[in-house]
């Protein structure tokens, strides 16, 4: 097996644990995390390497990670971590440094959707489902794709089934004090 | 008994039928529910994954304007929202620094709906308003994870083995099925970002649904609901296996026991058709779909 040199940065955690603490110090490897994670058949990184990594402040390796983005924040690692490593809430740090120190990550569609989202509730307060899918194609650049792929038809199938059902609003609920869900999201990248 | 009600942006999108089920069953159990005036969406997995300050103030502002309303308990259908509540009590208790959110004296009692009705006192309630017991009818409780997990903010005590939905069922007359994926996750926003991935989570729970022998799956989250629903048919076209699942509210099953009027409407709204299932429990008058001819008058039966 290929042995390489590696220079932990152990300032790494410590600023993550300052917005924290999520205890990533007192993992010991039992992988009880990665047993548990029922997505981790998409991830580059084991939930319990991430851990490892954070520990030995392997920056680059984690915010270019598929893993972090593919964490759908379910919250079983957190829950059943024996030594109370708060996982799942590190992945959504590990996430928001991405986004804010403009790391491409990994998963530009995942991460787009989260953008998109919170683009969508700014200037309502709430979430107009009818534009959201659409802002997020427009945003990921992924119309010429749909068309080409005609998987524009399948969604569209879909929000006529909704619509049929009387399960897609037309237009957005706004609340009053849209002035203050706009400065809550001020800093949002 | 007046409650306030957070109902979360999905209850006025994709899952109207949810709330129109929730208030159907609620004034029929004499609950009142009070909306919080001007409420705002809890920033959803979006804030706490790329926004920690707003995933703690945009639940924040709702926590600040429910305990004005003044009620001594709050309902929340949507289990996100009810964890993003929770979550941000959470953080605000412990002290952190650095959000705008201020709490008042006052925050109501947050509860997840299905636990909510799945209290001793409003149990009773339900057991004396069935009407059409839903005896011979067998089905899985679906929980997914956000009512649950992590128990240190949701304070659910079986938070891998949930018994309120369970509890629900069995007390309407129907058999809540012994199952290991009661919170397995659904995938959630997965699903539309990478359908590839969520496709295969929903799979595998309506698969080991389908192998227990479950007649239906019963949910209280909209987003559960909707993964497992509106994309079934394309999981089944995709791994070439027939589920024909139906996704219920636990609401909906309360309202057909109860013969509730117009109990039976919500059902037309789901994708995979639950009346086939439900059909015996429904009446002659709830059958109906909107669209299908009504009793002829000019045959006698």
């Amino acid at each position: 097996m290929e042995q390489t040199a590696l220079t932990p940065d152990f300032s790494f955690l410590e600023r993550a644990e300052a917005s924290g603490p999520f205890n990533a110090a007192e993992c010991f490897q039992c992988r009880k995390c990665t047993n548990g994670c029922p997505a981790s058949f998409e991830m580059d990184l084991m939930p319990d390497q991430i851990i490892r990594l954070a520990v030995l402040g392997q920056r680059h390796e984690i915010l270019q990670s598929k893993t972090i983005w593919i964490c759908a924040s379910c919250e079983t690692c957190s829950t059943r971590c024996p030594n109370g490593v708060r996982i799942a809430e590190l992945m959504d740090y590990f996430k928001e440094v991405a986004v804010r120190s403009g790391v491409a990550p990994a998963l530009p569609r995942v991460a787009g959707f989260h953008q998109a989202f919170l683009g969508n509730i700014r200037h309502t307060g709430r979430v107009f489902e009818g534009a959201l899918l659409p802002a997020w194609w427009l945003k990921t650049g992924q119309i010429g794709e749909k068309l080409r792929t005609g998987e524009l038809r399948n969604d569209l199938k879909q929000a006529l089934g909704l619509l049929g059902k009387k399960r897609m609003p037309l237009a957005p609920g706004k609340i009053k004090e849209r002035s203050k869900i706009k400065a809550i999201l001020r800093s949002s990248r | 008994m007046r409650v306030t009600y957070y109902p979360g942006c999905s209850l006025e999108g994709t899952a109207r039928d949810y709330a129109d089920s929730i208030h159907g069953v609620c004034e029929a159990m004499g609950v009142e529910l009070q909306e919080v005036p001007d409420w705002n969406c809890c920033g959803a997995t979006a804030a706490h994954s790329i926004d920690h300050q707003a995933s703690v103030d945009l639940p924040g502002r709702n926590l600040e304007l429910a305990g004005e309303v003044g009620n001594s308990d709050m309902l929340v259908p949507c289990p996100l929202c009810f964890n993003r509540l929770k979550s941000a009590v959470h953080e605000i208790e412990k002290g952190s620094e650095g959000f705008r959110t201020r709490l008042g004296l006052f925050t109501p009692k947050i509860w997840d709906l299905a636990n909510f009705f799945a209290t001793d006192k409003m149990l009773e309630k339900i057991a004396s308003s069935v009407k059409n017991p839903l005896d011979g009818l067998e089905v899985v409780s679906y929980y997914g994870c956000m009512a649950s997990r992590p128990p240190s903010v949701t304070g659910e005590p079986n938070y891998e083995n949930p018994q309120s939905i369970d509890r629900i069922v069995k007390t309407l007359g129907a058999t809540g099925m012994d199952w290991a994926y009661k919170t397995e996750c659904c995938g959630a926003s997965l699903m539309v970002s990478r359908p590839d991935v969520g496709f295969k989570m929903v799979a595998k729970i309506l698969d080991m649904a389908k192998r227990v022998g479950a007649q239906a799956i019963v949910v209280s989250c909209q987003m559960c609901q909707l993964n497992l629903d509106m994309y079934q048919e394309r999981i089944e076209a995709e791994t070439g296996k027939v589920f024909g699942l139906p996704i219920v509210y636990f609401t909906e099953l309360i309202g057909i026991a109860a013969g509730l009027p117009g109990a039976s409407d919500t059902l037309s709204r789901h994708f995979v058709d639950p009346v086939p299932t439900l059909r015996k429990y429904l009446g002659c008058a709830a059958t109906r779909h909107p669209g299908e001819p009504g009793p002829d008058p000019g045959r006698p039966e």
